[in-house]
């Protein structure tokens, strides 16, 4: 259906756009009933709290198009400063990426591809681990569709759907009324393993408090107890779950129809990292010798599965690629934002609806700070005002179509609610592009005066 | 006297609805701003709700006010901040090869502080 299907003028200036997309979250709702007045969004059906705070504060702002070292300039001539100053780099990184279109993803990466850059994404500060723990062990994966009409044993581990992505239970995971569990919450058995006691512990039918950085020790424990490995008692001072609560656990498990384990960054970000990735992926592997079972990655940004996809699909590596040596290198540490800046290695930064400089280690962000750097963002951010060229973009999904992936790498297009005057990501990204290649091909072309032609 | 805890930084609802409000509203600062504190750590330092206490490890440092923690959602030991530019101020640039710097689960000091006049 295309936007103009789906919305209705239900009064003179008042709009009601059906099945329109949130992008706040990887939940990637596209159940959204959307009422629009003239440039804001006033109703937003369906949507939770963070839906709502999404769609109500993305209304146009009076600002320039662009700012060129902090002064007020138009797209076109922005773009130019943009391409030289990427042209100029010898070894620029392009970041962020996880809150813009699938269609601005490719642009971006080919941009990067023509200046031999580095590319990367905000995965590698958020699954970037469970990245690289994929190619260690895979991933026996499903939909939220299956997790929806099949899961019958729910494990949240190292998340807080509760706050961070609030419709997960009731659309997707907990709550729903699917073909194999027709009764909803009643045929599913919740678990979730945490530090702290969230609020997502209410929902859950058992808490397991698994002490600080002992995920991969609890993780391995469960694998003994899946083999049928005996396990010292003591492992509940190891882990702070008793052998007695792990062992009615397994058992629960072993006992499932379809199982699944989403698990959230307090795995990627805390000691361990991969290897706490590759633990739980390791777990639903082995847990597939009794019945069926999944682990997921529950997704922050509202596109950064598409951003993986898409860098995955391009290079065959799903983030930090470096592309400067003519053919694509993967090499976390090395090719990672994070790494590049902090090292002082990047000399300039394209940054697309990221905000490093404000969520960044401070060496990274003292770095970041000292090179030229273009950056494309719907709001001020400490990031664009500290840009050389910083552009004011129209917002994804609310003023801009295109796709973008769920959680589940599942493709979901946007239904925009109204149009701005700003332009989108993929728009000036192409200007940026066309400037680069006609420079570059220019360049290239054997000089006629050389010649005596 | 500073005393060690393990400082987990996260998401909260409230930090993602002041982040769509934006990230210079007063709303955004509080949150990200506020240290949540378990009960039992609170009276056992003599602390109330609003005083300032001083975070830091080997990387960086920030000062903020403090709040007990809701019931039992943090065990002793543990502090709680929303993710933002004050935790990202204890991260490293060092990720171990892997591109992740140590986010969450952060060893820490803390101590109390008082406003500079």
């Amino acid at each position: 259906m295309s936007t103009t299907e789906a919305a209705t003028e239900t009064a003179p200036g008042l709009r009601v756009v059906q099945d329109a997309t949130c992008t706040f979250c990887g939940c990637v709702c596209d159940d959204m009933e959307l009422t629009v007045e003239g440039d804001r969004i006033t109703k937003a059906k369906n949507a939770c709290v963070l839906g709502k705070a999404w769609f109500f504060n993305h209304h146009v702002e009076d600002r320039p198009e662009a700012l060129i070292d902090g002064q007020p300039a138009g797209y076109e001539q922005a773009m130019d400063r943009a391409a030289e100053i990427l042209l100029s780099a010898r070894f620029p990184l392009t970041y962020g990426l996880s809150d813009t279109t699938t269609e601005a993803q490719r642009v971006a990466l080919a941009i990067t591809d023509w200046i031999g850059g580095i590319v990367d994404t905000t995965t590698s500060v958020c699954h970037g681990p469970s990245g690289i723990a994929f190619q260690g062990v895979g991933e026996v994966t499903c939909s939220l569709g299956e997790v929806k009409n099949r899961a019958d044993y729910v494990i949240f581990w190292g998340g807080n759907p509760a706050e961070s992505h609030p419709r997960h239970f009731t659309k997707y995971s907990l709550m729903p009324k699917g073909e194999f569990v027709p009764n909803g919450r009643k045929d599913r058995t919740a678990v979730l393993i945490d530090v702290r006691k969230t609020k997502s512990a209410k929902a859950a039918d058992h808490f397991l408090q698994v002490k600080p950085r002992r995920d991969f020790e609890l993780a391995w424990a469960l694998r003994a107890l899946a083999r049928g490995v005996e396990l010292d008692p003591s492992i509940e001072e190891t882990t702070g779950i008793s052998l007695e609560t792990l062992e009615e656990i397994m058992d629960g498990m072993k006992k499932a129809k379809f199982g699944v384990i989403l698990f959230g960054m307090g795995l990627t970000m805390t000691r361990g990292k991969h290897l706490n990735s590759e633990a739980v992926l390791a777990l639903a592997r082995d847990m597939n010798e009794h019945t069926r079972w999944s682990a997921k990655p529950m997704r922050g940004h509202g596109n950064v599965t598409g951003a993986d996809n898409v860098v995955s699909w391009s290079t065959g590596y799903p983030f930090g690629v470096h592309l400067g040596s003519g053919f694509p290198r993967f090499n976390p540490g090395e090719f990672t934002a994070s790494d590049v800046l902090a090292r002082g290695e990047a000399d300039a930064a394209l940054i697309i609806a990221s905000d490093p400089m404000s969520n960044f280690s401070q060496p990274a962000r003292d770095h970041l700070e000292g090179i030229p750097s273009v950056v494309l963002d719907p709001k001020l951010s400490d990031t664009a005002r500290t840009a050389s060229v910083a552009f004011t973009t129209s917002t994804y999904g609310i003023n801009t179509g295109g796709t973008v992936y769920r959680m589940d790498d599942v493709p979901i297009p946007l239904r925009p609610a109204f149009d701005s005057p700003y332009k989108s990501d993929l728009e000036i990204l192409r200007g940026i592009e066309s400037r680069i290649r006609q420079r570059q091909l220019a360049e290239s072309l054997p000089d006629p005066a050389a010649s005596g032609a | 006297m500073a005393e060690p805890f393990i400082l987990i930084p996260g998401r909260t609802s409230q930090q993602g609805v002041t982040l769509n409000e934006g990230k210079y509203t007063e709303g955004y600062r509080v949150e990200i701003s506020t240290l949540q504190v378990a009960p039992e750590d609170m009276q056992r330092l003599e602390l109330e709700d609003g005083d300032l206490v001083r975070v830091y490890n080997e990387v960086g440092e920030f000062t903020v006010p403090c709040v007990t923690a809701r019931g039992d959602e943090l065990p002793p030991g543990m502090l709680f901040i929303s993710y933002g530019d004050n935790s990202s101020r204890l991260m490293g640039g060092d990720t171990q090869g892997c591109g992740m710097p140590d986010s969450k689960g952060l060893d820490v000091f803390l101590e109390t502080a008082t406003v500079s006049e």
